[in-house]
């Protein structure tokens, strides 16, 4: 019997975003250093680290309101920094510093980045996720004067008005209860499921990132140090939990040449 | 460029202004103030001066198309001031929002901001001191489109140096219309300038509206073709500030001046 070698056709999707060789320079500091990563349609992967340790350069980057001194980032295929926009109308995003304006209300603030993320019948979307996230008696009411759980419930609506095929979260339940953050997580998760779309979110709750992420980046000093399943991570580097490995990652304990 | 994202850059000031008295009342007050100190100016000055020249139709119409210029000047910065004061360009600027869309909606906020303006003095004007420009007809509507473009040129620019320079720089904004007035002879014609000044204001678009209002309000003869000048030059600034406004975002982008912008510097 003769056997044939056969080249089977990879079927796996491509990638929703291909980070390669970034890499970030102020003056002398060295804020990103040669990160790359992938992440396929579905997958939420947390991006963790100390602070400083380059988190948020990263989302910027990604979200194209910083520029790498080099790498390339390409997101549905689509090269940021040549076709910034076309690679944005599929990304959107959520961050614990970018609040909506507080001068308009949580309407209007959905309906005008509705407007710019050209999202089709804007306004049965809009009607959906006042319901989604529990907003629809705040319709009228100004972001400004909302607590902190109900504006992130806003950012969050805003962050899925497009159903981006990237979205990138930075610490979505920084200021929420936790029973909030566990409706949040849920809907996340739920959302990444139903439109397989790929989902960077950092945080610095442990739990959170093992209950949501399927994927971790360990970063320091602007590198990945460790990239893998999180309920997996901490044994094979001799860390009981997810945290403990997280204050060895942050203490340099744990060095590329050990993982 | 996406028409509805021009749209929603347009639709959120229109929102901010429909919410706000605070916002709507200055788009009349300051020009009615203004309108009226120089309409009184005028009819004194008409009183004690050589009987038989106005002044209502040189000095007033001067005032208040010069203040048409700095509402349209006004108009552009403060709908661009709206995104700084509420710290929004992260949310603006990760979208697919490009540089030319962002400027055509705070453009078509200050179209529409300095003609509520500009009919609130034509009124008082009117009503208070007599002052028509109906005489002038059509032939003022070339004057009135270069100090249109003139101010949307001078509003992105005061845009893009807040950019550049940071939320403080606002202060930088507010004076412009002053300290160009002395060149484009608003109020005086510009062979009054010493040659230094002069040769400013022929760099200046409103100098050529000026000068021509005032002859044609003296019926003297004039030069159409000057203010085919004034108009190719309103034009190549308003390029110009798109241009320079593009290039300090995108310094902005590659430095981190807009990620970390209300930290005023880069690093």
């Amino acid at each position: 019997m003769v056997q044939a070698h056969l080249e089977l056709p990879d079927l796996s999707p491509p990638p929703v975003l291909v980070v390669s060789d970034l890499r970030k320079t102020y003056r002398e500091t060295v804020a990103v250093d040669g990160v790359s990563f992938a992440i396929p349609p579905g997958e939420i992967v947390g991006l963790l680290g100390p602070n400083g340790a380059g988190k948020t350069t990263i989302v910027n980057m990604i979200l194209g309101v910083l520029e790498p001194n080099a790498g390339s980032i390409r997101i549905d295929g689509i090269d940021l920094l040549r076709r910034r926009s076309a690679a944005l109308a599929f990304t959107n995003f959520s961050a614990v510093y970018a609040a909506l304006p507080g001068n308009l209300t949580v309407e209007q603030n959905l309906r005008v980045f509705g407007l710019i993320y050209e999202v089709p019948a804007l306004a049965e979307r809009i009607e959906d996720l006042l319901v989604r996230f529990d907003l629809v008696q705040f319709r009228g009411t100004k972001s400004g004067v909302l607590s902190s759980g109900e504006q992130t419930r806003l950012s969050l609506a805003k962050a899925l008005l497009n159903r981006p095929k990237l979205l990138l979260l930075d610490e979505p339940t920084a200021s929420i209860d936790p029973s909030a953050a566990r409706e949040i997580r849920a809907l996340i998760r739920a959302f990444a499921e139903e439109n397989a779309s790929a989902v960077l979110w950092t945080s610095h709750n442990m739990y959170e990132v093992e209950e949501v992420c399927h994927r971790v980046l360990f970063l320091s000093r602007g590198r990945v140090l460790l990239d893998g399943d999180p309920k997996l991570l901490p044994h094979e580097h001799g860390a009981a939990t997810l945290e403990d490995l997280f204050v060895q990652v942050a203490r340099e304990r744990l060095h590329p040449e050990h993982s | 460029m996406h028409a509805r994202r021009v749209a929603a850059v347009a639709l959120r000031q229109f929102y901010l202004y429909s919410g706000s008295a605070t916002r709507v009342v200055p788009l009349f007050a300051w020009v009615a103030i203004d309108i009226t100190l120089w309409g009184f100016i005028s009819r004194y000055l008409n009183s004690v001066a050589t009987p038989g020249y106005n002044f209502i139709p040189t000095l007033l119409g001067a005032v208040l198309l010069w203040d048409f210029l700095a509402r349209v000047l006004q108009g552009v910065s403060t709908a661009f001031l709206e995104d700084v004061w509420s710290r929004n360009f992260l949310n603006m600027f990760a979208t697919p929002l490009q540089i030319s869309e962002y400027i055509c909606g705070l453009v078509i906020t200050a179209v529409v901001t300095s003609l509520i303006g500009l009919l609130t003095m034509l009124a008082l004007a009117a009503a208070a001191f007599g002052l028509s420009f109906v005489p002038y007809g059509a032939a003022l509507v070339p004057f009135v489109l270069v100090l249109f473009l003139t101010g949307i040129a001078l509003g992105i620019a005061g845009s893009a140096m807040v950019l550049r320079l940071g939320p403080a720089s606002e202060w930088f904004l507010w004076p412009m219309p002053a300290l160009i007035a002395p060149f484009a002879g608003v109020y005086y014609p510009v062979s009054t300038l010493p040659g230094w000044m002069q040769a400013i204001s022929r760099l200046l678009p409103p100098s050529y509206v000026f000068d021509g209002m005032r002859a044609i309000v003296r019926h003297a003869p004039w030069d159409m073709r000057s203010l085919a000048i004034g108009l190719a030059l309103s034009v190549l600034y308003i390029v110009i500030a798109a241009i320079f406004f593009r290039q300090v975002y995108r310094f902005a982008v590659r430095t981190g001046l807009l990620a970390r912008y209300n930290a005023e510097s880069p690093s």
